[in-house]
């Protein structure tokens, strides 16, 4: 075991982990852990765009980008934080140009700008091109950006060290804590994965940008490594999570594959058209038809095939035109996502329409935090020194919904954000505040027998079994019925799972081990997802229930906050907990319990959302 | 929803690109790992596994890990050619294992499966990094610029972006680096990617860096050292004209007064 002390400690080298670590390491001493390399991070796989009302092609402000935003919500949104996304945008993206990013140019020279999803102009009038981009392949610019910029202020990372811990000062999930109790985040512990190695991280402050966990569906746009390390991790250790019914299905992923097509290409004027060639978007959103918000487009889309309109042999996926569209400008515009079509389809997009389907995106949903990216330990009180930015955080400046090019905003305003709070913060913690007794305990425990067990069932055939049930019964369209089944196989599955065993049993390289311990996560971020997701008795943003269709903001105009407590906990502490909703049980030694939050509204009344 | 390309309807008028139907691959795999019997020698192994009409290389390496042989070792995660990942010498040839239709790399006879050459193994298709980055670090990789810094962007003008957009498009997967025969031979040098990456400075018109990194790659291990064989070019999943930038840095050199 080898003990490290900085100051500030950041998990995940992605978009906000390095956007973060350019504000920290300036300030105080700091390190980021990562379990991949830093360019390998799923920020690079982001294409369109990132969107900031810099008005370099057409009039535009940010008070539109924010109500673009509240109401691509389907107003969960906390509108304080949207607020602040959308004006900071601008500087965020200046930043980035100034950093080295080579965004395409308008013919005067400066940062050219194009349509997207949800971006309007005059609150709803028509699209507005308003998301900076770089080709389709925007995130691998701002990925290769900020490493760049790491590298120039020769920051410290810890490459392919998988974060397996998360140490505070109190037991969240057992002790029923007074209002205004303060509570220690006091380090993190990881395991090396090239020597097997585990190694303690004591920080005054720790910052969370671990991404996502798309790997909870089958059909997912996300990479292998999306498995919600960040988020179980801290769900883990008692602290809520948020929002975590909202997932995102993108509409365009690849048929069958769920690779991502952007949605710029409809931004450029692709077109969606179902089997009978209709373009079927002018039913669904009369005024900006193919550039509606996500959830309106994937439900439209799952609509058509499921009324029998559906193209190819099996009538299961609709079809993106671009054939109208000069080659030479999908050439400059979209030359990504035409080669991901002609690779893995042999699909010429010049001249065929390319065959797509939703594919599970991103989640809305994630670790609470307020506006300076502290992580909150309920309602409203944050625990000291820990903070999180990006996809495992949630603000929430996505609410139920998020907008195409949002997501690369997020994690550059609230990943500056996060590491300028956590820097600051550092500076004023004289001492780093004690380790727990034994702090590699639970990890060593859970590796052993991980490792140790000698036969048992296949790690990927419980993965498996996890991502069908996630794609036939969270998905798109959802039920009461559907989600209950969900949640049976789950609770079967994470039975299952205490009895899987790996074939390497080696220190060195064990990436069969940390598949397993990947399949942890992602069991508990599905079982949250579909408990919060059957206690939502409404349909809102990316959250549609086909027994309850409309949005409910008498009841449910609240945010989720999920806790895991254990069985032993007495129904009057479960109660305790903020805004309590239910409690729902049958998971062994642990229960789940639903609390909820107030959304911060501001200046915008929720209307009827209509596109 | 189900996949598309596996079963074609028979009685489609048109039968979808691409569709073929399952097949068993044989892969030939060089593995390494020195914690196993084999010690510090590296063997080769073979698995067969059934695959389908639009599956990848990486596809059957995890159904061989998922299925078969948990211990097998590479590393992968976008699994779709834009996160550098999974390079891996196939049939011979670098590439990205995510990128690599099976029916593409004739599955009638086995196919090989290597680590990428030049760099250390860890285990199996594992290979160390580190010496990989360290040339990269050392080219400057970062914008550089002088006096105080504009309110609003920069300016540029679509011209002077497009002249350095191909080398914008590295994702620092090594397969050209790692397809070299000068860097096979003299690991000092400093390799394709590096070279690339110092190109998409030098020709981005809002950088002052040139010089600095222009001297840098005048280095005995530097672009000279490039015999102009062209398998970067042919590696780079990216499709990146690897040499030509290579030849535009040496130009650079010769032409510019530093």
């Amino acid at each position: 075991m080898q003990t490290h002390q900085y100051d500030v400690v950041i998990v995940g080298a992605g978009g906000a982990g390095m956007r973060a670590a350019l504000e920290a390491s300036g300030e105080a001493r700091t390190a980021v852990i990562s379990k991949l390399y830093p360019t390998r991070s799923h920020t690079g796989a982001a294409q369109g765009g990132m969107a900031a009302a810099l008005a370099n092609v057409e009039e535009d402000n940010w008070e539109w980008h924010t109500f673009d935003t509240v109401k691509g919500g389907d107003y969960l949104v906390d509108q304080d934080a949207a607020e602040i996304l959308a004006k900071e945008a601008i500087d965020s993206v200046l930043d980035l140009e100034k950093m080295g990013l080579p965004f395409n140019r308008t013919p005067e020279g400066r940062i050219d700008q194009r349509r997207f999803g949800g971006h309007t102009r005059e609150h709803g009038q028509a699209a507005v091109r308003r998301a900076c981009y770089a080709a389709d392949r925007t995130g691998h610019m701002i990925l290769q950006t900020l490493y760049q910029n790491c590298v120039k202020q020769n920051v410290e990372f810890y490459n392919e060290f998988y974060v397996l811990d998360l140490l505070t000062d109190h037991d969240l999930t057992t002790e029923d804590l007074a209002d205004g109790a303060e509570v220690n985040a006091t380090g993190v512990v990881a395991y090396d994965l090239a020597s097997g190695e585990i190694h303690v991280f004591q920080a005054k402050a720790i910052i969370f940008a671990t991404g996502g966990a798309g790997k909870i569906f089958k059909t997912t746009s996300n990479a292998h490594t999306l498995t919600g390390d960040g988020m179980a991790l801290a769900y883990r250790r008692g602290l809520p999570l948020e929002d975590m019914e909202f997932f995102q299905f993108h509409p365009t992923g690849l048929a069958g594959l769920g690779i991502l097509l952007s949605e710029a290409a409809r931004g450029e004027g692709g077109i969606l058209r179902n089997s009978e060639g209709e373009r079927f978007m002018e039913r669904y959103a009369p005024t900006i038809k193919d550039l509606a918000p996500r959830d309106i487009v994937a439900r439209s889309m799952a609509n058509e095939v499921r009324e029998g309109r559906g193209a190819g042999p099996n009538k299961d996926y609709v079809l993106l035109d671009l054939t109208h569209l000069e080659p030479a400008h999908i050439d400059a515009k979209l030359p990504d996502i035409t080669e991901f079509a002609r690779t893995y389809l042999g699909i010429e997009p010049y001249t065929e329409p390319v065959p797509v389907y939703p594919t599970a995106h991103y989640a809305m949903g994630g670790v609470p935090t307020n506006v300076a990216g502290e992580v909150l330990r309920d309602g409203h009180n944050v625990v000291k020194g820990l903070y999180a930015a990006g996809e495992v955080a949630c603000v929430s400046v996505h609410g139920s919904n998020r907008l195409g090019t949002n997501s690369l905003l997020d994690i550059n305003v609230f990943g500056k954000r996060a590491g300028r709070s956590a820097a600051a913060y550092a500076k004023t913690v004289a001492q780093h505040k004690e380790l727990p007794e034994n702090p590699t305990a639970r990890v060593e425990a859970q590796l052993a027998e991980m490792r140790d067990r000698p036969e048992g069932e296949r790690v990927a055939d419980v993965r498996k079994a996890l991502q069908e049930t996630m794609d036939a019964n969270a998905q798109v369209f959802r039920t009461g019925d559907s989600l209950n089944e969900a949640l049976a196989e789950i609770r079967d599955l994470q039975k299952r799972y205490r009895n899987v065993s790996v074939q390497d049993k080696g220190k060195l390289f064990n990436t069969d081990l940390l598949e397993a311990i990947e399949l942890g996560f992602l069991l508990d971020i599905a079982e949250v997802t579909v408990v919060a997701a059957l206690n939502r008795k409404e349909s809102r943003g990316g959250h549609y229930r086909e027994d309850f269709p409309n949005r409910d903001d008498a009841n449910y105009m609240l945010h989720t906050m999920a806790y895991r407590r254990p069985t032993s906990a007495s129904d009057a502490a479960d109660g305790h907990v903020a805004g309590y909703f239910d409690h729902v049980e049958d998971f062994g030694d642990y229960k789940v319990v639903l609390g909820s939050k107030p959304v911060t509204q501001t200046r915008y009344e929720p209307m009827e959302r209509k596109y | 929803m189900t996949a598309v390309l596996e079963n074609p309807a028979t009685e489609s008028p048109k039968p979808e690109v691409g569709a073929i139907p399952s097949f068993d691959v044989t892969l030939r795999i060089r593995r390494y790992n020195p914690e196993s019997e084999h010690g510090e020698e590296s063997i080769w192994d073979e698995f067969t596994v059934t695959a389908h009409g639009t599956d990848r290389v990486l596809d059957a390496l995890h159904k061989i890990k998922w299925e078969q042989d948990g211990s097998l070792t590479f590393r992968r995660s976008c699994a779709h050619g834009v996160c550098g990942s999974d390079a891996m010498r196939i049939n011979g040839r670098n590439r990205l294992a995510c990128k690599t239709l099976l029916k593409d790399v004739n599955p009638d006879k086995p196919i090989t499966v290597e680590p990428i050459k030049g760099l250390p193994v860890v285990k199996d298709l594992v290979v160390d990094m580190e010496p990989f980055f360290a040339s990269y670090r050392e080219i400057m990789p970062f914008l550089i610029t002088s006096g105080n810094e504009p309110t609003r962007e920069r300016l540029q003008s679509a011209e002077d972006r497009e002249r350095f957009d191909d080398t914008t498009k590295c994702i620092l997967c090594a397969a050209c680096t790692s397809s070299c025969p000068v860097f096979w031979t003299d690991g000092q040098y400093f390799g394709p990617a590096a070279i690339v990456n110092a190109h998409r400075f030098i020709f981005d018109s809002r950088d002052e860096g040139a010089t600095q990194r222009l001297e840098i790659l005048n280095d005995k291990e530097g672009v000279w050292r490039c015999r102009t064989t062209f398998n970067c070019t042919e590696a780079c999943p990216r499709g990146i004209e690897v040499t030509k930038a290579i030849q535009e840095v040496k130009r650079a050199m010769i032409t510019r007064a530093f």
